[in-house]
């Protein structure tokens, strides 16, 4: 199928677009990138060290990370839900539903921010009901997690729709003939068969979250040490003209992101080869 | 089909996840999306147009709209570049490049935003200069345009990629060996070929750089009637406590994303039917 070789290179254009691209690519990406390690490489490591481990940092992490993992893991739970019903059963208004799901990714943060804010608060529409049991959602850090939820909610549900839609009836068929119940059938067939995706899925919402600002910062309250996400501690800090400090902890989110990219990558990976195996 | 009902799960339990499945949507999704309109519109449909009709809003509509005609062409202009090079080709590092792309996803908004500070800013590497010469990046519309082109940078790229790569180069070699020039192949054979996926792309992008905020928040400065944006003006407007205005502009960007979503599901549909059609034409073309 593949004739790749240099000497089949019919088509034109290679060095055209590939120099565009990376043009591009060095101009937007890679030298502003750059800049923040060149300046991040003014400081000297127990310098850097010293802001980026501060209390009011450690705390910033925390808060950003807690709430991404809580936000992921309602994400993963009930995305798995959401994608099983939207790919298995039949019902009435199913396509709309189906193209609601990508509303977060349409959305802007912003207005999910004021708007979650508003239906969240003590007298909003649902902090309404909440508050008589004492649970109280906007200005905590639980508003966080409800704001990282809903701009990260279409990442678990698309990765697995199409994973769910290529299970194939008779795997199950076999497991049912095999005497396995509907239940043991899904544990120990359908969910292994998912779960690299419900990762990935995972993931991706996780690494979303962590560096989600502006839906984040209209319900969270916004107080140092209990709810400031670490974005908004890199703001104060450029507001402050503290170029040094935050130009520390974006390399701190940077390092992160790159991880996070890395571990998608490999997920991926895993997913794809695991599905080439047992095809194979 | 019938197999699947088979050894499907009992009536009570497809109900119940179907209903919590809905319930969440619902609550979670349905619930902020209606009440945007219904607080935009609490004070009454003239509280409502005044709000839009306010000169600060006009502004922000015109300067978001802006950005996006600007920013849009670089990154179109790109992700055809790249899903050629990538798509067409093998290369050492395409991996790397693959991975480098989507990078901009991976980056903190806020993060993005600082970058062009350093660069720019007053302090940053080429801020004397610019000053020297009069001329703002940060602070001003430049720098706006450059955090969104570096957001919405992947979206076009990410769409062309995989869908280049799943239709092979066959007709774009048939096309250059039967005597077409690179300009010919790529306006009758490519562009057809990857319209749809194109603007998909376009459209995530284009939602994406209209509703940016926290990378165009960092380098604009808030300067009313000159760096707001719309999502800008809604944190504006509602940190003044004018809960009407703010919702109001932010009616316009649910409108927006509701457009998008609309467009998304029409080009999805087309996408799907174009691979149907391209399925069930292919063998009879094989054996012409």
């Amino acid at each position: 199928m593949h004739m790749n070789n240099k000497s089949h290179r019919v088509l034109p254009g290679f060095g055209l677009s590939l120099g565009y691209t990376l043009v591009y690519l060095s101009l937007l990406v890679l030298i502003p990138l750059s800049a923040l390690l060149l300046k991040a490489g003014s400081l000297s490591f127990s310098e850097f060290w010293k802001i980026a481990t501060a209390p009011q940092a450690l705390s910033s992490y925390r808060v950003t990370f807690g709430s991404s993992f809580a936000a992921a893991l309602i994400n993963a739970f009930f995305g798995l839900i959401v994608a099983w019903v939207l790919v298995r059963y039949p019902f009435p208004g199913k396509r709309f539903v189906d193209a609601l799901v990508d509303l977060p990714f349409a959305l802007p943060t912003a207005v999910a921010g004021i708007t979650l804010a508003t239906i969240y608060a003590g007298n909003g529409w649902i902090g309404r009901h909440l508050e008589p049991f004492g649970i109280q959602i906007a200005y905590t850090p639980n508003g966080i997690v409800v704001a990282l939820a809903f701009i990260s909610l279409p990442f678990v549900v698309r990765t697995l729709q199409p994973v769910i839609e290529d299970i194939e009836a008779e795997v199950e068929e076999a497991a049912a003939m095999l005497g396995a119940t509907r239940w043991q059938t899904f544990a120990r067939v359908i969910f292994p068969a998912i779960f690299p995706a419900l990762l990935t899925g995972f993931t991706l919402a996780f690494s979303r979250a962590i560096g989600e600002f502006g839906s984040v910062i209209f319900i969270a309250g916004n107080m140092p040490m209990v709810s400031e996400i670490t974005p908004l501690l890199i703001i104060s800090k450029l507001e402050q003209q503290d170029v040094v400090g935050a130009t520390a902890l974006a390399v701190v989110m940077l390092v992160i992101s790159f991880i996070m990219l890395l571990t998608i990558n490999m997920l991926q990976w895993w997913a794809a080869n695991r599905h080439k195996g047992a095809r194979t | 089909m019938k197999a699947h009902r088979a050894n499907a799960e009992p009536r009570w339990v497809r109900l119940l996840l179907t209903g919590i499945a809905l319930g969440f949507l619902g609550l979670f999704l349905g619930l902020p999306l209606i009440a945007v309109f219904i607080e935009a519109l609490a004070a009454g449909v003239p509280a409502y147009l005044a709000a839009l009709a306010d000169s600060e809003a006009r502004h922000a509509i015109m300067l978001t709209l802006l950005i996006a005609l600007i920013v849009l062409p670089f990154n179109i202009l790109f992700g055809v570049a790249a899903a050629w090079a990538i798509a067409r080709f093998e290369f050492r590092g395409k991996s790397l490049l693959v991975t480098l792309i989507d990078l901009p996803f991976a980056v903190s908004p806020v993060v993005a935003g600082m970058l062009f500070i350093l660069l720019f800013g007053a302090r940053g590497l080429f801020g004397p200069w610019l000053s020297d010469h009069d001329f703002r990046i940060i602070f001003a519309v430049p720098g706006m345009v450059l955090a969104t082109m570096f957001i919405t940078f992947p979206f076009v790229a990410r769409e062309l990629i995989p869908l280049m790569q799943s239709q092979g180069k066959d007709e774009e070699e048939a096309a250059v060996s039967l005597g077409a020039s690179g300009w010919q192949m790529f306006w009758r054979v490519t562009l057809p070929n990857i319209k749809w996926g194109l603007l998909y792309g376009v459209i995530l992008a284009n939602a994406r750089a209209m509703g940016e905020f926290g990378a165009v928040s960092v380098v604009s400065g808030h300067i009313r009637g000159e760096t707001n944006t719309l999502p800008l003006h809604v944190e504006i407007l509602y940190n003044e406590y004018n809960a009407v205005g703010a919702f109001a502009a932010a009616s316009v960007l649910a409108l927006l994303a509701l457009v998008t979503l609309v467009a998304k599901s029409i080009v999805e549909w087309r996408m799907q039917k174009e691979t149907e059609m391209l399925e069930a034409s292919l063998p009879p073309e094989k054996t012409e």
